[in-house]
């Protein structure tokens, strides 16, 4: 089985962000960047699948040099080989063409990746390269099952699940729950050097969309704080009313 | 302008969102909002209410083969219906089935793409689409350069109309769909039983560790019950096993915009602010006069989550009985 599996290098979820000075991004100075927690579940699936089916287990990221140390990452954990598709990022559907043209050609029998990347939390990728790649596709996925060709998805939805069946080859992105991403051992993040990065060079067409500002959100909270001190009815009470007559939520 | 929403159907009924994204079209100026529902069974579908929802015109793409979703085909569907329909704007609300649809459409049609829009403006003829970035750390003001443009509308954020309009024209859409349009189909949904989902409702009640343990959670529920709301969980609490992954508001849960969020026992770290930001109204109650989710909210009460909540959940019967 050839797995292939999209990362993404992203600002640690603790972050604080910054913006740059042309207000249009965020300042990338002291920010730590992470492999996409999603990816994490992409990877683990990926690697397991290979356990029981024997295969390949191929990461790939769009980006700068930096992006290797998400491939790094995914390779620490197991994976075998990566590639780095150089190119600029300037809107999503251009990283989903370079992805696409990079992917083509491999002949992929599972394309993987984590539902969203947590800096644009746009969930456009996998979509974009359902349509791109012509191939069936599956988001948001807690659950797979792969019996042959046949694959068994669960995707989560508002108020439950769907369950959604297509076929190899195909794309999964991963949603928290999937399973339990492993740490990388030593010995493992060791190995990760030597193993190979492949550089090719991405083109896409000109952007389709243009970030005109970056802002951070700002809205007045009226902030009341009553303290419950002893008497938590009257406290309950009035935040009730406040909820009630004031808020007009209730 | 002409703009397309997409209608959401499940089970025979438009879901909510989509009535609110006709408002989001407002909002851009359009001269002609029209709507496309994608069905196996378009008679059940077309309501007096979807009728008379506020678009002129309703273009139905009907096929047997709809009784089992697939994403791929409603993308072609809608793509088609956009062309047919003339639209330079198509809106689609950002739902768990809309986030996973837009950007096919916008393939389709060589569109630009904003996903999770939570504002419109216009300037100098231009529209430009907020969409919160980086978990809601930071908002994006983001212009689309293509003719054909592409957005998806984050529920909750605008208010559908309950007037009834006159009724829209219906026009029937063929597509020609072939095999491979349908290699993904949903089988089945399986619905939570009887449970508010956190990412629809109007009011989430969420327990964070403050509640010591998952024995306590019926104060949370009890409380949810009496607000009529849906019961979320903080990432800790999720993580301890306490509650299932469903349940998580954050930026690895769900990220929600009530208009009334009540935390209970959360401390409010950044990864959580990230999901519930956006919220109408927010309240806090926690022990600890310094967590960080008091710097958010609007009403708050220091004090003891045991003692509080069995006051609040009565006092709450009195108001809304």
């Amino acid at each position: 089985m050839k797995i292939i599996v999209c990362v993404s290098h992203v600002p640690d979820t603790t972050t604080k962000i910054t913006l740059a000075a042309d207000g249009k991004n965020i300042d990338p100075t002291g920010v730590k960047f992470i492999l996409n927690p999603y990816d994490e579940f992409a990877v683990e699936e990926a690697l397991k699948l290979k356990e029981k089916n024997g295969g390949e287990v191929i990461a790939i990221s769009v980006g700068t040099d930096t992006a290797k140390e998400a491939i790094r990452q995914a390779l620490a954990m197991g994976a075998d080989k990566g590639i780095l598709v150089k190119g600029e990022k300037s809107d999503s559907f251009s990283v989903a063409q370079m992805l696409s043209d990079a992917i083509k050609p491999l002949g992929a029998d599972l394309i993987l990746m984590g539902k969203q990347s947590i800096d644009f939390d746009g969930m456009e990728i996998g979509p974009m390269l359902s349509e791109l790649l012509d191939l069936p596709a599956a988001a948001v996925v807690t659950g797979l099952m792969i019996d042959g060709y046949t694959v068994t998805a669960e995707k989560e939805v508002e108020g439950g699940k769907e369950i959604i069946s297509l076929s190899l080859p195909c794309i999964i992105a991963a949603q928290k729950g999937l399973n339990e991403p492993r740490y990388p051992s030593l010995p493992n993040i060791m190995k990760a050097k030597s193993k190979p990065i492949e550089e090719v060079a991405g083109s896409a067409n000109s952007p389709r969309t243009l970030v005109i500002k970056m802002d951070k959100p700002e809205k007045k909270r009226m902030n009341k704080i009553l303290k419950a001190d002893g008497n938590p009815q009257s406290a309950a009470a009035e935040l009730v009313k406040l909820l009630h007559e004031e808020a007009k939520v209730i | 302008m002409n703009i397309l929403v997409y209608f959401e159907e499940r089970y025979g009924l438009v879901r909510k969102p989509s009535f609110e994204a006709i408002e989001a079209a407002k909002s851009i100026g359009a001269s002609t909002i029209s709507a496309v529902i994608v069905t196996s069974d378009s008679s059940a579908v077309l309501t007096e209410s979807v009728k008379k929802s506020g678009v002129s015109k309703i273009y139905v793409v009907e096929d047997s083969r709809f009784l089992h979703y697939s994403s791929r085909a409603a993308g072609k569907a809608v793509a088609e219906a956009a062309k047919a329909s003339n639209a330079d704007v198509v809106i689609v609300p950002a739902t768990g089935r809309g986030k996973d649809l837009a950007p096919r459409i916008a393939v389709r049609l060589e569109a630009g793409y904003v996903p999770d829009v939570t504002s419109f403006a216009v300037s100098e003829g231009k529209i430009l689409a907020t969409h919160p970035v980086y978990a809601g750390k930071a908002n994006a003001t983001i212009e689309v350069t293509t003719p054909k443009k592409v957005y998806s509308t984050r529920p909750n954020l605008w208010k559908a109309s309950k007037e009834l309009f006159p009724d829209a024209s219906v026009e029937k859409v063929s597509v020609s769909f072939d095999e491979k349009d349908f290699l993904e189909q949903t089988k089945e949904l399986v619905l939570s039983q009887g449970k508010l989902d956190v990412a629809e409702a109007d009011i989430i009640v969420t327990g964070g560790r403050g509640l010591k343990g998952p024995e306590n959670w019926n104060l949370i529920e009890n409380l949810a019950a009496a607000f009529g709301a849906a019961t979320g969980a903080s990432r800790a609490v999720v993580d301890a096993g306490w509650r299932p992954h469903s349940e998580q508001v954050g930026q690895t849960g769900k990220t929600v915009s009530p208009t009334l969020y009540v935390a209970i026992g959360v401390s409010g770290a950044i990864q959580h602010l990230a999901g519930m930001s956006t919220s109408k109204t927010i309240v806090a109650i926690n022990k600890d006069a310094n967590a960080p989710i008091f710097g958010v909210c609007d009403y708050g009460i220091v004090g003891d989550a045991f003692e509080v909540l069995p006051h609040l959940t009565e006092e709450l019967k009195k108001v809304r009985h």
